[in-house]
């Protein structure tokens, strides 16, 4: 057993850092509304403006452009949800447009967003990906058309870590005249990410996934989109999403984009290194595995592998108990009797689906976990494989 | 270290997790009198019970399991393991989820469903030694069917439970606790509730 727990579950959400707790310590002072006209709204008002350039800056913004919003889901619904709003306004800037593309590996609150509007009556098509977890260019250009409003990928996948071609895909879609969403709560503070380079039309961004408080996302809309709130009923944010802002959690993620812009680069190249070591620890020391996702497009700490014969979250109890934490895309973990949508949508089986484990390292982790981890593996792997109805045993 | 924190299920459960009893090892040679496999790797679980049996008593005297499958299945087998040695084969036939779960503590609602792996895998080992000593009488009728694989409800309980009153899909919840945990089976138990409704009362109730 390890003397401290390893965290490696960084894509489900991370640790506060050592700067972000301080400055939400610092917050805690600051108590009025921003919308107040006296000083102590106005400080608070400050501080906000203050962290949407800071965020802004970060992914090639203006600072207008960003929207605080309560999460990255909320995000993605507000993008998804303004579709379907019938008021004669939003029906003239879509230009009769409805139809929304999106992929087949998208977070669930895509996933369900999506249905629902299908089953208000809105066409929704679902990309295929290949065994790397790519988009399907070929089939993206051959759906698009002048029906097409929106185009929704993520760019880059909480589960696999596959980064997406957002370039090639952005132009394809402004070719077919539809604005381009992209979910980015996993890249933005991982990978380089400019919306400007990109011409991107709409950003999901996300604060907990990258050392700050959770119950805090921003929303990036190009100045000129048609854009229609989902939270109706103040001014705040100009008027694009109402309910007194959230200062602590906005300061908050602002100082945390502020240490990923600081840690960021050096980080990705410890996490690339520490990624090759579990890699050729596993494959060296576990028979029968296969490693999910892109094998260069990958974000730097993720990796997902899965172990024929072994149920993904007998392991992952199995590794709690060593003291490590990670996640899995088996069926059990989720109380469905489906495993990961992603995982089957790159094409592989069932059974591997079920075994698979997600490994996501992040700033606090060392090489001496990565050791720890590759043995724990080891034995935890042995240990489920030994009481397995479905692996088959070599006979020495 | 992990004790720390909170685990997901009961003292009991993660000691049946960690230390599994009676699994099936690779070297030892166990004769198996009876041997009965359930569950689907497709749906990320399977179990297979092997089981010795005093033919003069009737008893089961020693068992063997092995699974694919979650923290739960694993935890409920091997306590079920530790339940059925000694115990009559026409008793260990009729366990059902609820006593392994009661002997396990609790487990989390969603949970449920695979703690069923082990008890259906243990009827199939005694209906396979049913069938090997010419006992074949004693296998469940073939026609109760289950329809809640989470709760293990069959077909017959179900009439059993239009017959005591039930008429609604939620009537039938209440009385058989069916489709209350992955609610996969609610189309097929609908069509059940209507059709015998249909055939016990369905004169009547066209009358109304």
């Amino acid at each position: 057993m390890s003397e401290r727990f390893i965290y490696l579950d960084h894509n489900a959400t991370t640790p506060l850092h050592p700067e972000v707790k301080k400055s939400i310590g610092e917050m805690l002072e600051i108590y009025g509304n921003p919308s107040s006209l006296h000083s102590a709204g106005r400080t608070a008002h400050q501080k906000i403006e203050q962290a949407r350039e800071t965020i802004a800056n970060f992914i090639g913004a203006a600072s207008d452009e960003v929207i605080f919003v309560g999460s990255g889901s909320e995000a993605n619904n507000t993008v998804l949800n303004s579709l379907s709003c019938s008021s004669q306004v939003c029906r003239l800037e879509r230009k009769q447009r409805d139809a929304i593309i999106t992929t087949q590996i998208e977070h669930p609150c895509i996933m369900e967003t999506s249905k629902c509007l299908r089953e208000r009556g809105f066409p929704i098509h679902y990309l295929p990906v290949d065994s790397t977890g790519k988009v399907n260019l070929v089939k993206l250009k051959e759906l698009l058309n002048d029906k097409t409003a929106l185009v929704s990928v993520m760019y880059a996948n909480n589960e696999i870590g596959t980064i997406q071609d957002i370039k090639s895909i952005v132009e394809i879609v402004h070719d077919g005249g539809a604005f381009f969403h992209t979910d980015a709560v996993q890249a933005v503070g991982k990978i380089p990410v400019n919306v400007k380079d990109l011409d991107i039309d709409f950003m999901t961004l996300s604060a907990h996934k990258i050392y700050g408080p959770k119950g805090i996302g921003a929303l990036y809309v190009k100045r000129g989109t048609p854009f229609c709130p989902m939270i109706r009923g103040g001014h705040q944010e100009r008027g694009r999403r109402a309910g007194t802002e959230n200062t602590i959690g906005i300061v908050s993620f602002a100082k945390a984009i502020e240490m990923r812009q600081q840690e960021m680069y050096d980080e990705a190249k410890r996490l690339r290194h520490f990624r090759k070591i579990l890699i050729d620890g596993i494959k060296n020391n576990i028979p029968d595995v296969q490693f999910n996702g892109h094998p260069t497009d990958v974000l730097p700490g993720t990796l997902n592998v899965s172990f024929a014969g072994a149920e993904g979250e007998s392991i992952l109890l199995y590794l709690d108990l060593e003291g490590i934490g990670v996640s899995t895309g088996s069926a059990c973990a989720s109380g469905s009797l489906d495993p990961s949508h992603v995982i089957l949508a790159t094409g592989i089986g069932a059974e591997l689906a079920h075994g698979s484990i997600r490994i996501s390292m992040g700033r606090e982790n060392t090489l001496n976990d990565i050791r720890y981890t590759i043995s724990a593996l080891q034995r935890v792997i042995q240990r489920v494989r030994d009481m397995s109805t479905n692996y088959q045993r070599k006979t020495t | 270290m992990s004790d720390q924190f909170n685990w997901l299920y009961t003292d009991i459960v993660k000691d049946h997790f960690m230390n599994p009893r009676n699994i099936l090892k690779d070297e030892e040679d166990f004769a198996a009198d009876g041997n009965g496999i359930t569950g689907n790797i497709k749906c990320g679980d399977q179990m297979q019970f092997l089981i010795q049996v005093d033919k003069q008593k009737n008893i089961i005297k020693d068992c063997r399991w092995r699974t694919y499958g979650c923290a739960s299945a694993i935890a409920s087998t091997s306590v079920l393991s530790e339940m059925i040695k000694g115990m009559k084969l026409d008793e260990a036939y009729r366990l059902t989820p609820k006593d392994i779960i009661k002997n396990l503590g609790s487990l989390p609602e969603h949970k449920i469903h695979c703690s069923v792996l082990g008890d259906k895998a243990l009827r199939a080992a005694i209906d396979d030694y049913y069938r090997r000593n010419d006992m074949t009488d004693k296998i469940r009728r073939e026609s109760a069917h289950v329809i809640c694989q989470c709760m293990n409800v069959t077909d017959h309980e179900i009439e059993e439970a239009v017959l005591d009153g039930a008429r609604t899909y939620l009537e039938l919840q209440e009385r058989t606790k069916l489709g209350t945990v992955c609610g996969q089976c609610e189309e097929e138990a609908t069509e059940l509730l209507n059709k015998y409704i249909d055939e016990h009362f369905g004169g009547n109730l066209k009358l109304l």
